[in-house]
């Protein structure tokens, strides 16, 4: 069953007087439970894709379908909604908001689902030992290493329960074996959940990590290699 | 605490340097408001009291249309008919009568126009602190007749001194001439010019043989037991007046009918400190923008993160004014606190405003002002600060709302 659909979708940017083409018709389809990864080198597209499957931008043209919601019927309002329930989001300089606690990071998430403080709390410290940081509850972002941070983002994205989780460049900012142990915990979480993992890299390991390869050259799918068949 | 107040708060405080600025600069805007709007109604009331007391009293029962024209025959007929009313009407504390004549007043040397005022000399000390006032010599006293206090302004030009005669010349009420002779009893100072250089009281009994006044006045002056309840003495009086047979009916005026310039005076003193107060508000308005315009342009990148993650803009700009509430009621706390404390003690002490003695004393002000603490100058000052910092706030809080996601996240 796909979680995501793109069919024909092309973004263009105007920077100025010139446009500049970021997505040349792009067709892809994503099943549930996926671990894919998006290759490419800089200014290849790969951000731009990972923005239009978030909702966070609107292509040019094109369709985008994510957990069967069609983004060109909604408005800004559904979006975020969709994007607050069913998407999850990690940023390669993790993006904490810096005046909370790891464990009220997690939590601002939930509050924003309306959901009661008692079990805001017990869910975000299930998730938070889950990413291996039940010691650090109460550390501020700053308090933390970047692979400390990238956890809680991680946490952050998956404790509501998302259909899928984005990931652009996640292990950029940190060293090789941060980096891997970050991939490894994504993986265990992929395979116990059935989390979607889409991530954004040019980083060798993740691509090794990845059950599927999305190489994006140009705007342009140029290569789709699911590994092991 | 709520989660978003939790936010606010530690928000407000990422940037404490700014953040103590910003709270100082609505803490003096506050504090300083509070003092001037203080300070000026205790100027108010100082210049008020000073003219009720030396010559208007709250209200004053005179003749309809004597007030415009001072005309000598337009007169209370029955001034004892008006003392009886006065004497049952709650709220009046007291009352004397006067008579007003502008009569030449001569010295051996020389010879100015002037006021010549009628008055009780056992009442009119109830209604005026003129018998305070006595630089020289004694008050009248209704043993005597031809006896009269004079401004010392006055007795300075037609220097004349104690126990030196004056000649007074007008017109009696019946058209008459009115001429009589009067010793320098005493000279007063009220400390307003203009009354102290043109005026002279001699006893109404002599004054109302001297004009043919046949036992009328000019005006009742009343004094109520507060400035508050002028309009319902008046009210209260106002049909009684009209059972009184009066050549021309009587009216009550109150004491801001008889001397309108005064009003005048406030109003424009009022509204040029309001134009200054609003001037320096402005300024902490810009303060209040400035801090949140820099808050959102280095927080460009969270914003865009928590969008990303679902948060709606009204949710965000609601996040915002929490933050400027915040700081807003920490300047306002502090300002309104040190502002009411600073002008508790002048009102307790006073301020001496040596050098500026000559144009109070125009309005009969001591070199010594009293602020006054009231709920108006309390509130109108932190109201209008609170007021325009939440404006102020109002302009970057909704600007969040315009925000790309995508653009936001790229901002370095």
């Amino acid at each position: 069953m796909a979680i995501v659909e793109l069919t024909g979708v092309t973004k263009t940017y105007q920077q100025g007087k010139v446009s500049v083409q970021a997505l040349r018709g792009v067709d892809l389809r994503v099943e549930k439970g996926s671990f894919l990864a998006l290759a490419g080198p800089s200014g290849s597209g790969k951000t731009t894709l990972l923005n239009l499957i978030g909702g966070l931008d609107r292509p040019s043209q094109g369709d985008i379908r994510v957990d069967e919601h069609d983004f060109a019927r909604m408005n800004q309002s559904e979006l975020a909604e969709l994007r607050l329930f069913k998407i999850g989001f990690v940023f390669q300089s993790y993006n904490l908001i810096p005046v909370l606690s790891a464990l009220e990071n997690v939590e601002f998430v939930m509050l924003l689902q309306r959901i009661g403080a008692a079990e805001r709390r017990q869910r975000a410290e299930a998730v938070l030992a889950e990413v291996g940081l039940s010691g650090l509850l109460e550390r501020r972002p700053l308090e933390l290493s970047g692979g400390q941070q990238q956890r809680v983002a991680v946490a952050r994205a998956i404790v509501s329960g998302p259909a899928i989780v984005l990931a652009d460049e996640p292990t950029a900012n940190l060293d090789s074996k941060t980096g891997q142990g970050l991939l490894e915990m994504m993986k265990t979480l992929n395979a116990q959940k059935g989390v979607t993992f889409i991530f954004s890299t040019h980083d060798n390991m993740v691509m090794d990590y990845a059950r599927r390869l999305v190489l994006i050259r140009d705007g342009r799918v140029a290569e789709d290699q699911v590994k092991g068949s | 605490m709520s989660m978003d107040a939790k936010m606010a708060w530690r928000n407000v405080w990422r940037n404490p340097r700014r953040t103590s600025l910003t709270i100082a600069a609505i803490t003096f805007a506050t504090g300083l408001l509070i003092f001037s709007f203080s300070f000026q109604f205790g100027s108010y009331d100082a210049m008020i009291n000073a003219a009720i007391q030396v010559h208007t009293g709250h209200l004053q029962i005179q003749a309809k249309g004597y007030l415009e024209d001072k005309d000598m025959r337009q007169v209370v007929e029955h001034p004892e008919a008006v003392a009886r009313i006065l004497k049952n009407t709650s709220d009046v504390k007291d009352y004397a009568c006067r008579a007003n004549a502008f009569s030449l007043i001569a010295s051996e040397d020389r010879t100015y126009g002037g006021l010549v005022i009628g008055i009780d000399p056992i009442r009119e000390p109830r209604v005026s602190r003129i018998k305070t006032l006595i630089r020289k010599g004694a008050y009248l006293d209704k043993a005597h007749g031809a006896q009269a206090v004079v401004g010392q302004l006055l007795a300075r030009n037609l220097k004349v001194g104690l126990g030196d005669e004056l000649t007074l010349l007008g017109q009696g009420r019946d058209g008459s001439i009115a001429a009589t002779v009067v010793t320098v009893k005493g000279l007063y100072a009220t400390g307003q010019d203009e009354f102290d250089r043109s005026t002279i009281q001699i006893p109404l009994s002599f004054f109302q043989d001297t004009y043919a006044m046949r036992g009328a006045v000019h005006e009742v002056v009343i004094l109520g037991r507060h400035l508050d309840q002028v309009n319902q003495i008046r009210h209260r009086l106002t049909p009684k007046l009209a059972q009184i047979e009066n050549p021309k009916p009587l009216v009550a005026l109150t004491w801001s009918e008889i001397m309108p310039g005064l009003i005048q005076a406030i109003k424009l003193d009022l509204t040029s400190g309001f134009i200054m107060y609003s001037l320096l508000v402005i300024v902490v308005a810009f303060s209040i923008l400035n801090t949140f315009l820099m808050a959102v342009l280095e927080r460009t990148r969270e914003f865009g993160v928590m969008m990303a993650i679902g948060i709606r803009p009204n949710r965000l700009t609601k996040l915002l004014l929490y933050e400027s509430t915040v700081l807003t009621l920490m300047g306002l706390g502090v300002g309104w606190i040190l502002g009411v404390g600073v002008t508790y003690f002048f009102q307790q002490h006073g301020i001496d405003l040596a050098g500026s003695s000559e144009i109070l004393a125009q309005y009969g002000i001591s070199g010594r002002l009293y602020p006054r603490l009231s709920w108006a100058s309390m509130t109108v000052g932190p109201a209008l600060v609170l007021i325009i910092t939440i404006l102020a706030a109002l302009y970057p809080a909704l600007r969040v709302r315009r925000l790309s996601i995508v653009d936001s996240l790229a901002y370095a």
